[in-house]
Formats: C-alpha cells, sequence, structure tokens
C-alpha cells in the first residue's frame, strides 16, 4: 500500500484515496466538431508506460481534493505531488 | 527417557495436561505441542497430503513441514494448527488430520502402494475423459489438509496500525543488537519476535543454551521509552513504501484460561522508515531414499529441543550432513548421554578439531558416504550407510536421524519488498544482493553465519542515517551483501541411482520426490514456476521453507543449468499462514461493511417493518400486519396509495445542493437535461450520463433560489453523484463558481403519496396554500409542516397525487408520527420498498442500475430532449457517435404477459426468434416485473432491440427452461395521461 502525499495534508496511506487514472486528459473544446476517432480517443486511449507516469488521484477520505501525482508504475517512486490547477511545470 | 530430568527453558513447576487422538499426556508450561509430544515419545503427527505417508515433527519452527493438527472441537476449534508453533496450555486438544479411520491405521495410505500409478500432475493427464469435474471432489476430499469448520467462530480479534523509525523483525542476538544501537540514537523502534521470548538461537545455541547477557539485554530494551518490543508475533508481508503486515497471537497461548471479550489475534500494519530483517535462517534437510520417516529431524532442530526443552527425541541417533556447524547437535546428544550410533559424511575428510571431538566422544565417522536407505514403518528403526559413489553398505540401528545440508537465509520478507538475490555458491544458498525499498537483512538473514561478524554488521547497519526515503537505503553503497568467512558446506542434492533405489522426498508435505521433479524436467516444465505448479512442490502451508532450495537445485542438475539461472519461485505473502479471522479483523457481520441507516430507522423497527439492504441502505421491505403473508403486505400497501393514501420514507433520496453564481451553467454541463429556463420553485426531472454517454442516474432537479439548486440523485448513487459533479468541478471547471454539497444525510424526506395526501397535509398543519392551481406537480415549496421548519415537493414516484415533505433529519420521528396521526382517520399504511418499487413499475419509472445497464443511453431510456440542449454537457459527444445511434439498440418497453396471472421472470432473455432452442440468439431481456394488483396484469420492463417500433408484437422470453409470452406495449401502464399525479 503506497504513501501519497496529498498536496494538501501531507503523507497519507493509500486507502484514502481514489485513482483517477492518467493526468492531463484534455476534454475537446468542442466536443461536436471532434471526429468520432478524436472522440474515442478522448474517451479510451490512454498511455501505458513502464516508468514515469503522470496520473490524478482524489484524497477521498481527506480533504477531498484532487491532485496530480508522479509515480514510477516499477519502482512506486513518487517524484512529484501538485494541486490539480497549477500549471505543467517543466519538471513534472 | 525422552524429557531430560534437567535444564530447558520450561517450568518444571506448571505441569499441563493435554490429549492428543484422545490419549492424556503431559507437559510443562513453555512447551510447544511438538516438544510435548516428543516428549512423550509420540513420533507420528499426521499424514501427508497426497499419498498419507507417515509424518512425524521435522524441525522445532515454523519450517516444520507436516506437524499440522486440529486444536481444540466445536466452534473455537481451529484447523491446521503447526504443533511447532502451538504454545501448550492446560487442557489443550489435539487431533490428527488428513488420516481416517485413525492416524496409525489410515486407510487411504492405500494410495502409497499405487503411487506409480499417480506421479506427479498426474490428475491433468488421468482425469480428462470426459470431464475433470466429474472427478474433482472425490480427489480433493482425499488429498487434503483439516476440516474448516462452519459454525461461527466465537472469538475477537483486531487491527492495528503503527509508524516508527526502524522495524526489526526477529529478536535474535542480531536483531537484538540492532534494536540496542537504533534505540541508543533515539530512533523509534519496533521489534517483533515470532516466539513467547526474545532470544532467536540464542535460546538453544552456546553455552548452556543462553547467552548469560540475555535476560539483561531483553530488559534494558523493554524499559527503554522509545523501543516496543511485540513477542508472538510474526511480520507475513512485505509491501508497498515500507509497509509491514504482522500477525499477533494475544490469547491463543492461553487455552481456556483467555479472558472473553479479549482479542485472541492482532493484525499489525506498520509503516516503518526502515526495516532490518532479522529473521535467521532455516536449515535445509538432506535428499535421500526413504528420507521422510517420523524419526528423521533436522540436526539444529533436535539441538533446539535438547538445550530449550530438555527433550530427546530419541534414544540412538545418527547424523547425515555436509558442514561442520551440524555437528554440534550430535556432540551435545552425546554429552547428554545419548547413544550416537555413527556420524555419516558427504564429505571426503572433515578438519582434524572436529575429527578429535568425534574421537573423544567414540562417535564413529563415515566420511564419503551417505545414507541409501532407511527402515522402519511408522518411525525409523535403522539406516543403511553406503560409500559414494556405490557402495559397500553398512547398516545402523537408530530411531532417530538428524539431517543437515546447509542453510537458507530466511529471505521471504526482502524478497517480498522487491530485493534481489544472488545465489552464493561458497554457501551454497540465495542471500539478498539488492533492496529495492529501505529494508536490509542483517545476521543469518544476510547470509552471514558467524556470529562475531554478524553482530558487528548489525550494529553498523542499523546506524544507517535517518531518511525519509522509503525506497531506498539511506547509507553509501545502499544493498551491498555483507561480508564473512563463508559456513562452507559440500552441496548435496540428491543420493545417486547407483546407490539408492528408495523414492527420495524433497517436499514432505505436498509429497514430491526427485523422481517427480526430473518426470516434471522430461515433459519441459523447466521453469521453476511451472515445476511450482506441476508438481506442488512449495505449494503446502510450509511454503516449501524446507524444500524450494533442494527442489531447483535437483531441477538445476535435470536440466544441467546453474542453479543461479533456474534461480527461485516468487515469493508471496504470508510468510506463515494467517487466520481468516486476524485478517477480517471486527469487519464481520454488522460491521462487515458500513449501512446507512434512515433517521426515522428506529420507528421502522418499533413498527415492526421487514428492514433489508438497498444499495448499502437499511430501509423498510414492508410492514406486515400480524398473521400477514409479505406479498399480502405488499399488495395491501400498494392498494392503499392507489386508493386512498400511504406514508413512504424517502429519506436516503440524494440531496446535494449545488450553489453559486455558475452553478446554472454547471448543472447545464452534468446533466443531460436542459437546466436553463428553470424557475424558481421549479421541478425538472433529470438524467445524468457518463462522458461514455452511458446513463449513470437520474433524478429531480429543484431550483432552490437564485443562484442555488437542489439535485435529487437516486438513493443508492447520490454519494457517487456528488463526487463525480465535485470531480469535474475540480479537474476539469476549476475556475467556476460553483460549491457542491452532499446533505443527503442532514434531511429526512417523507412522501405522502394517493389520493387523500392533501387532505392529510392540510390535517397535519402546513402554512404552505396546497391548492392544485398554485401548488401543482413538479413544484416546490417552503413553509412549516406541523410547526417543522420543511421544503415540500410534489413530485411523484408513485403515479399519484404526492408531496414529498423535507425536514430536519432529527424531526424525522416526529414528522412521521404526526403524518400517520394525521391520516389515521383516512387509514393511512406506512409503505416499505417492495410496494414503492411496485408502484413505479405501474408508472413505467426506471431505476439505474436496474432498468439500464452498462450499454444505456439516456435516448435507449426515452430522453431524448438533450438535442435541444447547446451546452457541451458530460456524455453530449457520445450520443452522436455511429454506435449511438443504430436502429437496433435496446430500448425500454413495456410488457404485459399473455397470461395475466403468471410474472415474467426478471432476467429472462429475449428470444430473437420465438421458435429457436437455446443457445440462440437474443434481443433483450426482462429487467423488472410484477404482479400488478391495480391493473389485474403482468407487467415488466424490459430492454429490447429496436423495442419502441415493435409495440403490438409478441415476444417469447425464455427462463430456466421455460418460455414466457408477452406483448410489447408503451409506458406508463397506469394513468397515462398523468391525471392522477397533476391532481
Ligand atoms: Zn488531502
Amino acid at each position: 500500500m503506497l504513501l501519497i502525499p496529498c498536496p494538501f495534508c501531507g503523507p497519507r496511506a493509500q486507502i484514502e484515496f481514489a485513482y483517477g487514472g492518467q493526468s492531463d486528459i484534455v476534454r475537446p473544446k468542442t466536443p461536436d466538431a471532434a471526429s468520432d476517432q478524436e472522440w474515442a480517443e478522448y474517451l479510451f486511449f490512454r498511455d501505458n508506460p513502464k516508468g514515469s507516469h503522470r496520473e490524478r488521484w482524489c484524497h477521498r477520505d481527506g480533504c477531498g481534493l484532487w491532485f496530480n501525482l508522479l509515480r514510477d508504475t516499477v519502482t512506486h517512486r513518487i517524484a512529484r505531488s501538485s494541486p490539480v490547477d497549477e500549471p505543467r511545470g517543466g519538471n513534472a | 527417557m525422552a524429557r531430560m530430568p534437567h535444564g530447558g527453558r520450561i517450568d518444571r513447576t506448571q505441569p499441563l495436561s493435554f490429549t492428543f487422538n484422545g490419549r492424556h499426556l503431559r507437559g510443562f508450561a513453555g512447551d510447544t505441542l511438538a516438544s510435548a509430544l516428543l516428549a512423550n515419545d509420540v513420533t507420528l503427527v499426521g499424514r501427508s497430503f497426497k499419498y498419507h505417508r507417515p509424518r512425524g515433527v521435522m524441525a522445532a519452527g515454523v519450517e516444520d513441514p507436516s506437524s499440522l493438527v486440529h486444536l481444540g472441537i466445536g466452534a473455537a476449534g481451529e484447523p491446521n494448527a503447526r504443533a511447532t508453533q502451538v504454545e501448550l496450555y492446560a487442557d489443550l486438544v489435539a487431533t490428527s488430520q488428513n488420516c481416517w479411520p485413525s492416524l496409525r491405521f489410515d486407510l487411504q495410505s492405500g494410495f502409497d502402494a499405487v503411487h506409480r500409478l499417480i506421479p506427479a500432475g498426474f490428475y491433468y493427464k488421468t482425469f480428462i475423459w470426459p470431464r475433470w469435474s466429474l472427478y474433482e471432489g472425490a480427489i480433493r476430499r482425499s488429498a487434503g489438509l483439516g476440516m474448516a469448520q462452519n459454525l461461527r467462530d466465537p472469538d475477537v480479534y483486531t487491527h492495528q496500525y503503527a509508524h516508527c523509525d526502524v522495524l526489526i523483525v526477529g529478536g535474535g542476538p542480531c536483531g537484538l543488537r540492532a534494536a540496542e544501537v537504533a534505540a541508543a540514537r533515539g530512533d523509534r523502534v519496533m521489534l517483533v519476535d515470532d516466539q513467547r521470548e526474545l532470544g532467536g538461537s540464542l535460546l538453544w545455541r552456546g553455552a548452556g543454551g543462553i547467552a548469560p547477557d540475555l535476560p539483561a539485554t531483553i530488559g534494558a530494551l523493554a524499559t527503554t521509552s522509545n523501543v516496543q518490543i511485540l513477542a508472538r508475533t510474526t511480520a507475513v508481508g512485505y509491501y508497498d513504501h515500507n509497509l509491514v503486515v504482522m500477525h499477533q497471537r494475544l490469547t491463543n497461548h492461553l487455552g481456556k484460561a483467555a479472558p472473553n471479550g479479549t482479542p485472541r489475534e492482532r493484525l499489525w500494519q506498520v509503516r516503518a522508515r526502515r526495516v532490518l530483517v532479522a529473521t535467521g535462517a532455516t536449515e535445509r534437510p538432506l535428499v535421500f531414499p526413504d528420507n521422510d520417516r517420523p524419526g528423521v529431524m533436522l540436526a539444529d532442530s533436535v539441538l533446539h529441543y535438547l538445550r530449550r526443552y530438555a527433550v530427546v527425541p530419541g534414544r540412538r541417533a545418527v547424523l547425515f550432513a555436509n558442514n561442520d556447524p551440524a555437528y554440534q547437535a550430535v556432540f551435545a546428544l552425546a554429552d547428554a548421554g545419548v547413544e550416537v550410533a555413527g556420524v555419516v559424511d558427504i564429505r571426503a575428510s572433515v578438519s582434524d578439531a572436529l575429527a578429535a571431538e568425534l574421537a573423544r566422544r567414540g562417535i564413529r565417522l563415515f566420511s564419503n558416504s551417505a545414507i541409501c536407505a532407511t527402515h522402519g514403518r511408522q518411525r525409523v528403526r535403522a539406516v543403511r550407510v553406503g560409500a559414494m559413489p556405490s557402495g559397500p553398505t553398512t547398516t545402523l540401528a537408530c530411531d532417530l536421524l538428524l539431517v543437515s545440508g546447509g542453510w537458507a537465509p530466511n529471505v521471504h520478507l526482502f524478497s517480498q519488498s522487491g530485493g534481489k538475490l544472488r545465489f552464493d555458491d561458497a554457501q551454497s544458498c540465495f542471500r539478498p544482493a539488492q533492496s529495492a525499498q529501505a529494508v536490509q537483512c542483517i545476521g543469518a538473514a544476510n547470509g552471514l553465519f558467524d556470529s562475531a561478524i554478524a553482530l558487528r554488521e548489525a550494529a553498523t547497519t542499523a546506524l544507517a542515517p535517518a531518511s525519509a526515503d522509503l525506497l531506498q537505503w539511506p547509507s553509501a553503497g545502499a544493498g551491498a551483501p555483507g561480508t564473512g568467512d563463508p559456513l562452507a558446506i559440500q552441496p548435496f542434492w540428491r543420493v545417486p541411482r547407483g546407490l539408492g533405489h528408495g523414492r527420495q522426498w524433497v517436499d514432505f508435505h505436498n509429497d514430491v520426490t526427485v523422481d517427480d521433479i526430473a518426470l516434471a524436467a522430461r515433459e519441459n516444465f523447466v521453469s521453476v514456476e511451472h515445476l511450482k505448479r506441476y508438481t506442488g512442490t512449495g505449494m503446502a502451508p510450509d511454503q516449501g521453507k524446507t524444500s524450494n532450495v533442494n527442489a531447483l537445485a535437483i531441477l538445476a542438475l535435470e536440466t544441467g543449468r546453474d542453479i543461479a539461472a533456474v534461480g527461485t519461485t516468487t515469493f508471496r505473502p504470508p510468510v506463515v499462514p494467517v487466520t481468516l479471522g486476524a485478517i477480517a479483523g471486527r469487519h464481520i457481520g454488522g460491521l462487515y461493511r458500513a449501512r446507512r441507516l434512515l433517521p426515522a430507522h428506529s420507528r421502522h423497527v418499533s413498527m415492526e417493518a421487514m428492514i433489508a439492504d438497498y444499495g448499502g441502505w437499511m430501509r423498510p421491505e414492508a410492514y406486515p400486519l400480524p398473521g400477514e403473508s409479505f406479498e399480502e403486505a405488499v399488495r395491501r400497501e400498494g392498494l392503499a396509495v392507489r386508493t386512498r393514501i400511504g406514508l413512504f420514507d424517502a429519506s436516503s433520496l440524494g440531496k446535494i445542493e449545488v450553489a453559486g453564481p455558475d452553478a446554472e451553467r454547471f448543472l447545464d454541463h452534468v446533466l443531460v437535461t436542459r437546466v436553463e429556463g428553470m424557475t424558481v420553485g421549479q421541478i425538472r426531472y433529470f438524467v445524468m450520463a457518463k462522458e461514455q454517454g452511458i446513463v449513470f442516474d437520474d433524478g429531480v432537479v429543484m431550483r432552490l433560489g437564485a443562484d442555488r439548486y437542489w439535485v435529487g440523485a437516486s438513493s443508492a448513487h447520490a454519494a457517487h453523484v456528488a463526487q463525480t459533479m465535485d470531480e469535474w468541478l475540480q479537474c476539469e471547471w476549476p475556475t467556476w463558481q460553483v460549491t457542491v454539497t452532499d446533505a443527503t444525510r442532514q434531511w429526512a424526506t417523507l412522501a405522502l403519496a394517493g389520493p387523500e395526501s392533501r387532505d392529510v397535509l392540510s390535517t397535519a398543519g402546513t402554512d404552505i396554500d396546497l391548492a392544485a392551481e398554485r401548488f401543482p406537480h413538479m413544484c416546490f415549496r417552503e413553509g412549516l409542516v406541523a410547526n417543522m421548519p420543511a421544503r415540500v415537493a410534489r413530485v411523484s414516484f408513485s403515479g399519484e397525487l404526492q408531496y414529498e415533505i423535507n425536514v430536519h433529519a432529527g424531526h424525522a420521528v416526529t414528522l412521521w408520527d404526526r403524518l400517520l396521526a394525521a391520516g389515521a382517520s383516512e387509514a393511512i399504511q406506512p409503505v416499505g420498498m417492495e410496494a414503492w418499487l411496485g408502484l413505479r413499475l405501474e408508472k413505467g419509472y426506471l431505476v439505474v442500475g436496474i432498468d439500464t445497464d452498462g450499454t444505456t443511453t439516456p435516448d435507449d431510456v426515452g430522453s431524448a430532449a438533450w438535442r435541444k440542449k447547446t451546452a457541451n454537457f458530460i456524455g453530449r459527444r457520445s450520443l452522436m457517435r455511429p454506435h449511438a445511434l443504430r436502429p437496433d439498440r435496446q430500448k425500454l418497453v413495456g410488457l404485459l404477459g399473455v397470461d395475466p396471472a403468471k410474472r415474467l421472470p426478471v432476467g429472462a432473455h429475449i428470444l430473437a426468434s420465438p421458435s429457436a432452442l437455446p443457445p440462440c440468439a437474443t434481443v433483450g431481456r426482462i429487467t423488472s416485473s410484477m404482479l400488478s394488483a391495480s391493473l389485474g396484469q403482468s407487467v415488466a420492463l424490459a430492454l429490447l432491440a429496436n423495442g419502441r417500433a415493435r409495440i403490438g408484437e409478441t415476444v417469447t422470453a425464455y427462463f430456466d427452461g421455460q418460455r414466457h409470452m408477452a406483448t410489447v406495449v408503451p409506458l406508463p401502464f397506469y394513468d397515462p395521461q398523468g391525471a392522477r399525479l397533476n391532481a
């Protein structure tokens, strides 16, 4: 069970969190104009990296806030934890 | 005399009586069940898994493969208890498992006589015609362990969580030394050991068996405030980010003297900044013909029994070994007056010092020799010694055979943590190489068998600098394996064919032999993981602690590879079996999961309602009168709503408050339904979808004020709807000024439903103008009801005139009582969920998750108004995909049973062709059904391909061998013009 650093509450056990999948999935601004293919990629297609993965978590049984986590899928090393509305920096 | 007259760490002032297979025996406090059995000269304890071979005690610790017994009787009984881990208590009752009719005479030992017919994997090859399931039951019954009892366990189990700077697993010499230095530095230390007393191998090795400073060391640690010591606690699992799960036995050792209500066991989850694994090493048996007879024991375990329990498990001993340390056991036996018939050593010669020790005791040495056979049925009586490689042989009478093939560091936890192992050729064992978390092995667990070196290394390792990094050992050279003089052993993995012909056992519990491994190799099961699954080696409850290295070494020989190239199987938790009770902890019965109670729950209970779980809410199913059946009650309650009036507790309905300047825009983005244009006081039915276009929930939305809305999500989904709304707000529209607050539990919602409901509400007393023209359907008003502040909504799930009265949750019982009193003259009836769901079915109202599934779109259930919306609501684009527009999509329709008195079965599939025999194509299924009392009809909801175009057709539904004819009709069944709910 991971020890996840909530950017607002500090490190907490994984059971307090909900996983939200890959971060930075951009919702098309004008969905009606998106092709079926573009819409399907937005809905269903995700990276599956062996290594660094930027993903969303929610501290559901804590502050209730969503945030981004940069986690290594092999070692589980968490390199960065940041508020979900923080602009994406060079190191994340 | 199996028990020595003096010595040992037993309390001779506390004799304990116990029974084994009905026989009355005696031991002492401080004994384990195994040591007490050996003290009573009981060598036959159980039967092996497959061939029902006689099995005795082979080891002294958790590694013992076969001494599994059933403890106790009745509800508190426990199967598969390992005798070496059971502390003896007064009046303990133990019985053997996997034998019938008795341990000495086991009828199924006949399997052993036909073993040639049932080698490894026999069931994969033999019992495949016509199908495995015909044989499975009988095979599983004959191959077995203990019987789980089906009575409720009367014991209490609990969980605990902890954090520490350093967790030290194992209280032997290295664990104690590490604890001392870490504690002195100020670290918060947890020191755990699976035995009742700390000391590890110090309890049976060294002068007199006990290091002189042990009590002082333990005493000092126990009184240090930053040290927590847990005895009888086994670290069983190593998980991510240095989380270690531990199993603590609290009262097992007390037997019937255990205090009532005290937890029997505790499961710990410990997050440690650093973990030191000081779990020692396990002695490996040698593999030779007939090596599985009771009386064959690990050399160091014999020393353990002698020194710690003053038990000599035989009268005449032989040692078979390939290393020096094993000799200590026979020297100790000889010094205790036990006859040693000989020492058999694989090696060509032994050191002068060892030879002198042998000579001094008059012990005969057979060097360059192996044991090539053993004799005896239920206990070893003699062994045959053969010079390598092919004879000649000598027979030695003995009733105790000590074996030692080297040592295996207990790397289970280290390996579970992700740590890499390497094979040490000199010591013929797998040792820790590279850590993947902040963990190090120390002492014998690290492959250091020299005490002085190991203790020095333990102290150095414990002083690694503090670090918050849980994934890396914090010192330079992290993960470097400790170094020291190797424990020289001469590898010996099996007796060559030329010297012996008996079966050579590798896994003593699962009955795996050298021949089975050779067979697996011949059949190309050359991966060690395949070998394990094909032969079952290492898959018994002992997880192969004594057999795994031997098995893969033999596989290496059979396949001409190095042991390092064969590798080990994956180490998985738990290291030792854990009771299901400890895993469950308090989460059983009513605490199995959180159950939500309605605010008027106590009133429903006092009215003797039948209560059931609806999506996590405990709600009344029905309120049967005395002598009334459930079906009769449901019918009465439903008809009361249709003809007069009913009272329904709808408090679990979601009440999500959405507020802020952007509330309207937000709701138009999260709901399929249009919210724009609603006036204050207005209510609209809504559907909510997922981004994939699938129906997620439905309900009603009310406009409370200029920028305030109430979203009445369905009971089962309300919490999830609120969370989903919040997720979109935070992640997609973080700048919008909206708050989402789930206020479901702050409000009680009671529904008056039926033609008399306006009069009854008026009688109850309200300042709200109830006149239909000023308070019409799909509107709400705020005011007082029975002198309580209330929000009253005119919505109708029942299809009748209906008022939903929302008050503070604390007023639920009061309001319930007032409304029942106000309706008494109209014969008001409390209505349960079953009748309520029937009323909605007659109206054709769907329940999301029952009448929809993971493919159902808003269009499929008749919500097409979204096409007039412009907002890019969740799921909108998905509703335009070709798949969502297919004409043959399954649509929600009504069915009338052709036989009006026969209920259409829920789950029945609608056949594409009425005459086809299943398996065949189907075009839909029945999702809800009832025999409607008010309609006198068998009615159902169904999802049917292209259903709306098939109105009027007759379809055939198939269920459990029966066909049911039904007519497709439009919805609703009841009051299609809505005159009644608009009344
Ligand atoms: Zn938080």
